[in-house]
């Protein structure tokens, strides 16, 4: 049991940076982009092959999130220029870059398992600081038997991703920033202030598919194999994240946003986990899960929300005096 | 400060619905220059708003701002020189971004947006002292979101961003028509103010022809895509609204005429 939520943080962390990428688009340019089911896999196909090339894996993620990143903005090019529907638009280059990782990989299924990778660079810098040992010792105080493989995963991607989200937060606290999250919330409005707002959106949803390539990059190395169709269902998957955090956590401010888009990563993992482990569902059954959490989180605040205002309602009336009501 | 040159546009040319929406339109405004619009639907006000601002592209003619001449800059580059406030008390503002927030957004429109703050201590200070010359308390209420404002404040927020930055051009669609009327009389109010202080040339749309008289230095009237009525200084001042409407029917009842003279 701790064994398998101390997977679901591990991977969930990971996907979290997939799901600021996807919060980037939905929510800040409020673009229902579709391409990340395709930009993931092509993050880890590139990873994938510049690695079996020989490549050093850190320059290999570099080039699966820049390929990611020009996706994206052929996204934000066929949307703005090419005046196709945004969900179009989406689509369209989620379906080319199938193709294309195909192309990419050579075949259907790359191989990582033998090969040096970021993973295994991390975890055999990570053994020689011997934290593993103190943390396992505190685990076995608290009564669990069974170890994890490396602590280092979980705490390097702890900092990854907070050095991410900082990162965001910052930029979209910017000139160019603010000015992307108007392009979300009112075009004319910032258009009547001089930003260029097809531009906008191009790199807007370049660093979108950018930060869900760097993601499938790194799931691809975690998990030691690139797949083309490991991307399928993708999107939906990040607007889980989005959708959970939000509700769970708010989004008042940037920074509460953002901070909830990778919490709600992280618990979907976690949910979908559990779910797993219930004896008459498998793994076929995870899509449904998603499916479902999904019209969970958005129904559920929304039923909340309107049972309590019936509540403030009949409070009222309650307090009302009998004539009055009679009267009315 | 403003020219337009014979600028005319023409809707779904060749079709039964073709429209010719602007007809050789002539226009100059000297700085400081407070023009006042009116006419009636479809006269072409909002047209020429739209041609001006780039909006729309004009099918010939010229616009010049400044003695620069526009007419092939796109919105988004014209916009370096032109503030404008819509109808809609919503469309000036984003609502899901806080006051400060919004203005910095407005700060950056004659300077290149750069990966830097958009809100600092500083431009925090400067924001709080613009914001104080509405009196609507929204110096306050910098890091409170704009779709919680009512339509008054949103209206006024929009009208302070279009401004600040002290346009070549301001342009204002009739900013002040969605709004109840104590509203409508304190963005009335605040655009005189706003207009005065930074000697702004300004254009103002409006179906209310009092207002039309009582601000602004010069009149215009339009119909049909054409201005059929100009008047300025002093001339100005004296006019009633029986004028206008006297006015109105004179040139539309001997144009009635001629085209009578012309079919028959």
């Amino acid at each position: 049991m701790f064994l398998a939520l101390f997977g679901a943080i591990e991977s969930g962390m990971i996907y979290a940076i997939m799901a600021l990428g996807v919060y980037l688009s939905f929510r800040v340019l409020d673009f229902p982009d579709l391409t990340v089911d395709g930009s993931f896999v092509t993050g880890a196909a590139v990873a994938s092959i510049s690695i079996l090339n020989g490549l050093p894996p850190v320059l290999g993620t570099v080039l699966g999130a820049t390929a990611g990143f020009v996706a994206g903005c052929i996204t934000g090019v066929l949307h703005t220029k090419g005046k196709i529907n945004a969900l179009l638009s989406g689509i369209l280059m989620m379906i080319a870059l199938y193709s294309i990782n195909l192309r990419i990989m050579g075949q259907p299924t790359l191989s990582l398992l033998n090969e040096s990778s970021l993973k295994t660079q991390m975890v055999s810098i990570w053994e020689k600081t011997g934290i593993d040992k103190v943390l396992n010792s505190v685990l076995s105080f608290l009564g669990i038997e069974r170890f994890p493989n490396t602590w280092g995963i979980v705490i390097i991607m702890l900092f990854v991703i907070i050095i991410i989200k900082v990162l965001a937060d910052y930029f979209l606290m910017t000139e160019v920033g603010l000015a992307l999250r108007a392009t979300g919330d009112n075009q004319r409005m910032i258009r009547s202030f001089s930003a260029n707002t097809d531009t906008l959106i191009i790199i807007g949803i370049g660093i979108s598919n950018g930060l869900v390539a760097f993601s499938g990059a790194l799931i691809a190395q975690h998990g030691g194999f690139a797949d083309v169709g490991m991307g399928i269902g993708m999107i939906i998957i990040g607007l889980a994240s989005v959708i959970i955090g939000e509700a769970l956590f708010g989004t008042k401010t940037i920074i509460r946003a953002t901070i909830a888009v990778i919490l709600g990563a992280v618990i979907y993992r976690i949910v979908v986990t559990l779910a797993l482990r219930v004896d008459f569902l498998d793994t076929g059954d995870m899509k449904l899960i998603t499916a479902l959490l999904v019209i969970v989180a958005l129904v559920a605040p929304k039923i909340l929300q309107a049972q309590r205002e019936k509540k403030r309602r009949e409070r009222k009336r309650a307090a009302l005096p009998v004539e009055d009501v009679k009267n009315a | 400060m403003l020219k337009i040159e014979h600028v005319s546009i023409t809707f779904n040319e060749g079709t039964p619905d073709e429209k010719r929406a602007l007809q050789n339109i002539n226009l100059h405004l000297d700085e400081g220059d407070f023009v006042t619009v009116i006419g009636g639907n479809g006269a072409g006000k909002s047209t020429m708003m739209n041609v001006i601002s780039g909006n729309l592209i004009s099918d010939v003619g010229h616009i010049y701002i400044g003695g620069e001449q526009v007419d092939h800059l796109p919105e988004f580059k014209r916009s370096q020189f032109i503030g404008r406030v819509f109808q809609d008390p919503m469309a000036g503002t984003a609502p899901s971004m806080t006051i400060e927030e919004n203005l910095a957004n407005a700060f950056s429109r004659n300077k290149p947006r750069r990966l830097r703050l958009g809100v600092n201590k500083e431009r925090r200070e400067q924001f709080r002292e613009h914001l104080r010359t509405l009196n609507l308390g929204l110096e306050d209420r910098l890091t409170a979101k704009v779709g919680l404002l009512s339509g008054g404040e949103r209206q006024a927020l929009s009208l302070l961003m279009a401004t600040f930055t002290e346009p070549s051009i301001l342009l204002l669609d009739e900013h002040t028509a969605a709004l109840d009327p104590a509203r409508a009389e304190l963005i009335t109010n605040l655009t005189s103010e706003i207009v005065e202080e930074f000697n702004l040339t300004t254009m103002m749309v409006t179906h209310n022809m009092q207002q039309a008289l009582d601000m602004g230095n010069r009149l215009i009237m339009m119909d049909a895509g054409q201005i059929i009525f100009d008047v300025s200084g002093e001339e100005k001042q004296s006019l009633t609204i029986e004028d206008l409407l006297e006015e109105f029917q004179r040139i539309r009842g001997r144009q009635l005429a001629s085209d009578k003279a012309v079919l028959g």
